[in-house]
């Protein structure tokens, strides 16, 4: 399905922002290839603005971004299309529109003017529909689907796009707890079966380390602490990004880091444990 | 693989040629909506030509467009009647695709150049030019050109802070037309009543007393932009997954936009200095092209066709009703459309999109 090798994104004294803030202030990060990637952290401390840079949605104020060692910038942008797929957070679909045809938009970045539907789109197309579970609803509407399939139908059409890296911002928002692990299996598919390069934002510390490999902890725009999650996810850690008070454990299934929040009222509770 | 193949699937008919080098799918329902849209538009045209103060059997009007007929119906028919006719049939396809192109690229039914300020401004430069005086050597299909122009230079570069938005288009444009639309009223409450008779009648489009000369401009411009128009099809249908979905899709959305924009205003330019302002076609025409060809968006060929049907029937039954008031097309489709756009209010309302 994708075309090339492990592709490396990093960024170099990446600083971003909106007008007169300051999101992310100089941040060095290397994107493991072949790996999946979270980025977590509180609201607003700048973990949309960096997945954005990261696929040149949003320029940068100083530093770069480099694609194989290139400026993601300077680089035509149907070609960062083929290398660098990106989900922005709750995309909305034309009224009317079917599965099918959002998902061969996602084809676009392959197509000239005279090459609109090569065999290569067609199979890439099904492959992403198969894959998602979403062959059988390709004639619906996507308005007329429900939330989880509605996200699986983008998803598809991120996957039709076909590229090495794919970049997820809260691909589980809106969803209930089925359909957010029924994505994060999907994406985890992607990853073991196909080798992509996966980074997502999402808000979920014990969802993060069950299903990422590198752990991207920030905190007003900085990185914290980055690494495995069964190194990175400690109470401190949490203390520090999230100013909360919890207890670590560890996940009966995965045995991975779980967190557990302690919250005002339950504080009591822990000290007569402790 | 054979060297050509055709096969259908999912309501598209694909098609590879030369092992792949070419390929491409042409969806199955807009491209028959596209077909009998086109034989009611030639029909709509034909009989436009059988109209007037002699009238002429459909079969020796038809004739007479391919050149053959006895002397005086060809000079009716080639001379007098088929610049109206292909006034109308051209005025109409430019607004279609005007309005189809701006709705896609906005995500907005209510956005088309009577919306977004491109007509308004014609009006306001033509009545100044009359009013004012200087409109005898300026021209009046320059000065509405010009006016609606320079009307859309004005939009873009209000709207380009941010990237020149759907919304943002459409809420800069709708605050050049209440301005174009004061100045005009203002020109006209200044104006002598033989000026003012002049402007009004200008102010509302017609296909009375068109001739070769708005012909020429208006379809060697078209000759330019219809082409471009459907070559930059394809970033509309990324653009209409809204702004990041866009770029990471490997859409240069700001040129696109721009090259959009620009021939969209281009478009409803020309046809506003052939005809003047003939309302609701640009509004009205894609949405009805878009409900037969049972699409997400309006198709760009089915929108030009609805369009150009849209203003020939409407030529037609105004002359047909009050044959001897010479009643401007633009009364007919303003009546006519009005209708329709409040149905589309309310439905806009009831799916929640409101736009």
């Amino acid at each position: 399905m994708t075309e090339h090798g492990p592709i490396e994104l990093r960024a170099e004294g990446l600083t971003l922002g909106y007008e007169d803030r300051t999101v992310i202030d100089d941040l060095d990060l290397v994107v493991p290839p072949g790996r999946i990637t979270a980025i977590v952290g509180a609201n607003a401390c700048g973990k949309s603005t960096l997945l954005q840079a990261l696929a040149r949605l949003l320029g940068a104020r100083a530093g770069t971004v480099l694609l194989d060692g290139q400026s993601i910038h300077r680089m035509p942008t149907r070609q960062v299309a083929r290398r660098v797929g990106i989900l922005p957070q709750s995309p909305v679909a034309p009224v009317g529109i079917t599965v099918a045809d959002l998902v061969t938009r996602g084809r676009s970045p392959h197509q000239t003017w005279w090459r609109q539907w090569s065999a290569a789109d067609e199979q890439a197309v099904t492959a992403a529909l198969t894959a998602t579970g979403m062959l059988e609803h390709a004639e619906r509407p996507v308005d007329a689907l429900s939330g989880g399939q509605r996200q699986r139908a983008w998803i598809a059409m991120a996957i039709a796009q076909g590229t090495p890296v794919l970049l997820l911002d809260e691909p589980t928002t809106y969803l209930d707890l089925a359909h957010q692990i029924d994505v994060l299996d999907l994406v985890m598919d992607l990853n073991r079966t196909e080798g992509r390069t996966v980074v997502m934002v999402l808000h979920d510390l014990n969802q993060a380390s069950r299903y990422a490999d590198h752990l991207v902890a920030l905190k007003a725009g900085r990185i914290v602490r980055q690494g495995p999650p069964s190194t990175v996810v400690t109470a401190e850690l949490v203390e520090e990004v999230f100013d909360l008070d919890c207890h670590v454990g560890t996940d009966p299934v995965t045995d991975t880091p779980m967190i557990t929040p302690i919250g005002r009222h339950h504080r009591a509770a822990r000290l007569a444990l402790s | 693989m054979a060297l050509v193949e055709v096969s259908a699937r999912r309501g598209h008919a694909a098609y590879r040629l030369g092992r792949g080098v070419v390929s491409g799918r042409v969806p199955v329902r807009p491209a028959l909506a596209a077909v009998v849209l086109a034989v009611a538009t030639f029909g709509a045209f034909a009989v436009s030509l059988t109209v007037g103060d002699l009238p002429i059997p459909l079969a020796d009007a038809v004739a007479a467009l391919f050149g053959s007929g006895d002397a005086a119906t060809l000079l009716v028919v080639r001379e007098l009647r088929l610049p109206r006719a292909l006034t109308g049939l051209l005025v109409g396809a430019a607004f279609g695709l005007s309005g189809a192109v701006l709705q896609t690229m906005t995500r907005n039914p209510l956005a088309s150049p009577d919306m977004i300020g491109v007509i308004a401004g014609a009006q306001t430069a033509v009545v100044a030019g009359i009013v004012l005086g200087f409109g005898a050597g300026v021209g009046t299909q320059s000065l509405g050109l010009l006016g609606a122009l320079l009307t859309g230079v004005v939009v873009y570069l209000l709207s380009a802070g941010r990237g020149a938005t759907g919304y943002r288009i459409v809420l800069v444009g709708v605050g050049i037309t209440w301005m174009c639309t004061s100045a005009t009223d203002y020109l006209l409450a200044r104006a002598m009543p033989y000026e003012a008779a002049r402007a009004v009648g200008w102010l509302v489009g017609s296909l009375n007393e068109r001739g070769w000369e708005h012909v020429r401009p208006l379809g060697l411009a078209m000759a330019v932009l219809v082409p471009t128009v459907l070559m930059l099809g394809r970033w509309l249908g990324t653009l209409q997954l809204g702004e990041q979905v866009a770029v990471g899709l490997g859409t240069p959305v700001r040129a696109a936009r721009l090259a959009l924009l620009g021939a969209a205003v281009a478009l409803a330019a020309f046809g506003t200095a052939a005809a003047g302002p003939v309302l609701f076609v640009a509004l009205v025409g894609p949405q009805i092209a878009q409900r037969l060809a049972g699409r997400p968006a309006p198709p760009l060929v089915g929108s030009a066709l609805t369009g150009a049907l849209l203003l020939l029937t409407g030529d037609l039954l105004a002359r047909h009703v009050l044959p001897d008031e010479h009643l401007p097309v633009g009364v007919v489709t303003g009546v006519l459309g009005a209708p329709v756009l409040l149905w589309l209010l309310t439905r806009a309302n009831r799916t929640g999109s409101g736009g």
